[in-house]
């Protein structure tokens, strides 16, 4: 749990200050037991339980609406749990979310970088807010600088920046105090691939330096390439949680074979494979068998010729949910 | 050493007092607008000096011709301390309305500093404390034009800047109060219509509030720009008592205590759902 600060605090305290300081392995980075938040009769978040331990990448994979914004606004304090008990680093949130802010770094989904003054201006603002020490401050800026790859640029005003350096610069505003937590909500929706693939190398930096991160995102492709572990959400809900690759083998298998029927023999196909006790996906008049390594070559010879890929997330997500995710 | 525990000594240490307000906070709120400062004194210097300047000259030299004294001051004596007050309720009270609702709903900058270990009560204190510091020094100004303009200079005014800050303190509270109830930017038309004009014509800035009709006179022992400008009066030309001095004080202090309550319940319902 906390160490106080010798010679500052006062046991027990709660309004005693504290030495921002590391946490106990064991204590998780993040946990939330039946959270529900309700706007009106609409339930965003029905029943969450999530427990992130220290040190691994989380990706929170779920469509638009499932409620993955408003989990983060949650851990932020800046939307307030109508049922269930949440946790951060070991503080109870909201009434320490100001310890937990202190120690974890927040990357919004919507850019809210001030445009019209520098990087290095920007960064500077926020180590005030962090309150990072005089001390310390200007190797701060100057390692945030670094790692977003902008430190010829601290001169530069934001609105000349490209999207993808602003995007960087919003993600290491966030690291200035060196959280032990990060929270990203969708840190590379709308950004073109290779900017997205320069984002996934920062986030791998922070990973090998330990820190925990809470990804939220849409895209299957940067949750497999980047989780430790995933947690597909829907419609307000953890619907499963593991690997990766555990549960792309727990619920695609490792192919999946995608048939396009003639007319209207999808779902003539769709009811075949259904029979056999086979999952599909359909995508317009495709129709996708997943666990296609399993099928039988007496049902294949009555089901064409597919094209084969390996499973994907997207895959496991549809077999849970019915839904697609991107 | 290892990787874990090097990376522990490179963190800052932070210390905060969780439901506790937090003048760390509220510093770092006002070194942010400091920085922004740097972008925009240029232009805010300008409106400072430029709009008195005019008021003193269309007023002073138009009206002054007119009216010659009035209640026991030259017109311009009159109007210079009037205008300093006017100058701190628009240097606080405008950019709180208007800045602070752009910030909230249009920049997204709420919800990026909540995300530091900053709450509510602290950005709302931060920002009107920025706003009377601003206002404290530019509300300066008028009284050196006015001088300029033939104002005898005198010890009292050294206590302008105080009562400007004070003053602009309380404005901007008010202001960031009711850019957390408007819901549009529409609706600053009746915020200025209806509330800016009738406060600074009806605090005694141009004219005597004891020229108007009773039920006005005992509205504007509301106002507390008339409290503003009797004190900057006061202080410039004596002849304060001590009842009427704490009276003003007073009612600036408990109009600035109402409008950090209401100010913080209602932003805190704006950014937090």
């Amino acid at each position: 749990m906390i160490r106080p600060n010798p010679g500052l605090s006062v046991p027990g305290s709660a309004s005693a200050p504290r030495r921002v300081t590391s946490t106990a392995p064991e204590v998780p980075a993040l946990h939330l037991s039946g959270v529900v938040k309700r706007f009106g009769t609409l339930t965003a978040v029905d029943g969450l339980h999530l427990e992130v331990p220290q040190g691994i990448v989380l990706g929170l994979l779920g469509p638009n609406g499932a409620g993955k914004s408003t989990t983060m606004r949650m851990l932020t304090a800046q939307s307030l749990a109508t049922e269930g008990h949440i946790s951060i680093l070991g503080h109870t949130v909201p009434d320490e979310s100001k310890w937990a802010r202190a120690r974890m770094g927040v990357v919004p989904q919507h850019d809210n970088l001030d445009e019209e003054l520098t990087v290095e201006q920007n960064l500077r603002m926020f180590s005030y807010l962090y309150r990072v020490p005089r001390r310390q401050r200007r190797d701060a800026i100057a390692r945030a600088m670094r790692l977003a790859q902008l430190e010829d640029r601290g001169d530069t005003i934001v609105d000349d920046l490209s999207g993808g350096m602003r995007r960087r610069l919003l993600i290491v505003r966030a690291l200035l105090h060196r959280p032990e937590l990060v929270l990203m909500d969708e840190p590379t929706v709308g950004l073109d691939p290779q900017v997205r693939q320069d984002l996934w190398s920062l986030i791998d930096a922070l990973r090998a330096e330990g820190v925990t991160v809470v990804m939220s995102t849409h895209y299957i492709e940067e949750a497999e390439r980047l989780s430790d572990e995933v947690a597909l959400m829907s419609a307000g809900r953890i619907v499963e949680r593991g690997t990766p690759t555990d549960l792309v083998a727990k619920y695609a298998g490792a192919t999946v074979e995608e048939y396009l029927p003639d007319g209207d023999g999808a779902d003539a196909l769709q009811q075949l494979l259904h029979h056999h006790g086979f999952t599909t996906r359909r995508t317009g008049t495709t129709v996708s068998a997943l666990r296609a390594e399993e099928i039988p070559d007496s049902l294949r010879d009555r089901l064409g010729t597919p094209q084969r890929r390996d499973s994907n997330l997207e895959d496991v997500f549809v077999a849970l949910t019915g839904e697609n995710v991107e | 050493m290892s990787l874990q525990q090097a990376r522990e000594d490179a963190r800052p240490e932070v210390h905060v007092r969780p439901g506790r307000f937090e003048f760390d906070a509220v510093r770092g709120v006002v070194a942010r607008e400091w920085i922004l400062y740097g972008q925009s004194w240029r232009a805010t210097t300008f409106a400072a000096v430029v709009e008195p300047t005019i008021y003193l000259l269309a007023f002073g030299f138009g009206m002054g011709a007119l009216i010659g004294t009035l209640a026991g001051y030259s017109y311009i004596d009159f109007l210079g301390t009037g205008i300093v007050a006017v100058s701190v309720m628009f240097q606080s009270m405008m950019p709180a309305v208007i800045n602070t609702f752009i910030k909230r709903r249009y920049l997204r900058t709420y919800q990026a500093v909540l995300a530091a270990p900053v709450d509510v009560r602290e950005v709302v204190t931060g920002e009107a404390l920025w706003l009377a510091i601003r206002a404290g020094v530019y509300g300066c100004v008028p009284l050196l034009v006015a001088i300029g303009f033939g104002l005898r200079p005198g010890p009292g005014m050294l206590l302008v800047p105080l009562i400007a800050f004070t003053a602009g303190f309380a404005f901007a509270l008010f202001g960031i109060w009711i850019s957390s109830v408007i819901r549009s930017v529409r609706s600053m038309d009746y915020v200025f219509s209806g509330l800016f004009t009738p406060l600074f014509l009806l605090a005694g800035t141009f004219f005597p509030v004891t020229e108007l009709p009773t039920w006005v006179q005992t509205l504007s022992v509301l106002n507390p720009l008339h409290h503003a400008v009797e004190l900057i009066r006061g202080v410039v030309f004596g002849g304060l008592t001590l009842g009427d001095t704490t009276l003003h004080i007073a009612i600036l202090f408990a109009f600035i205590v109402l409008m950090w309550s209401l100010a913080c319940f209602q932003m805190r319902r704006r950014v937090v759902s």
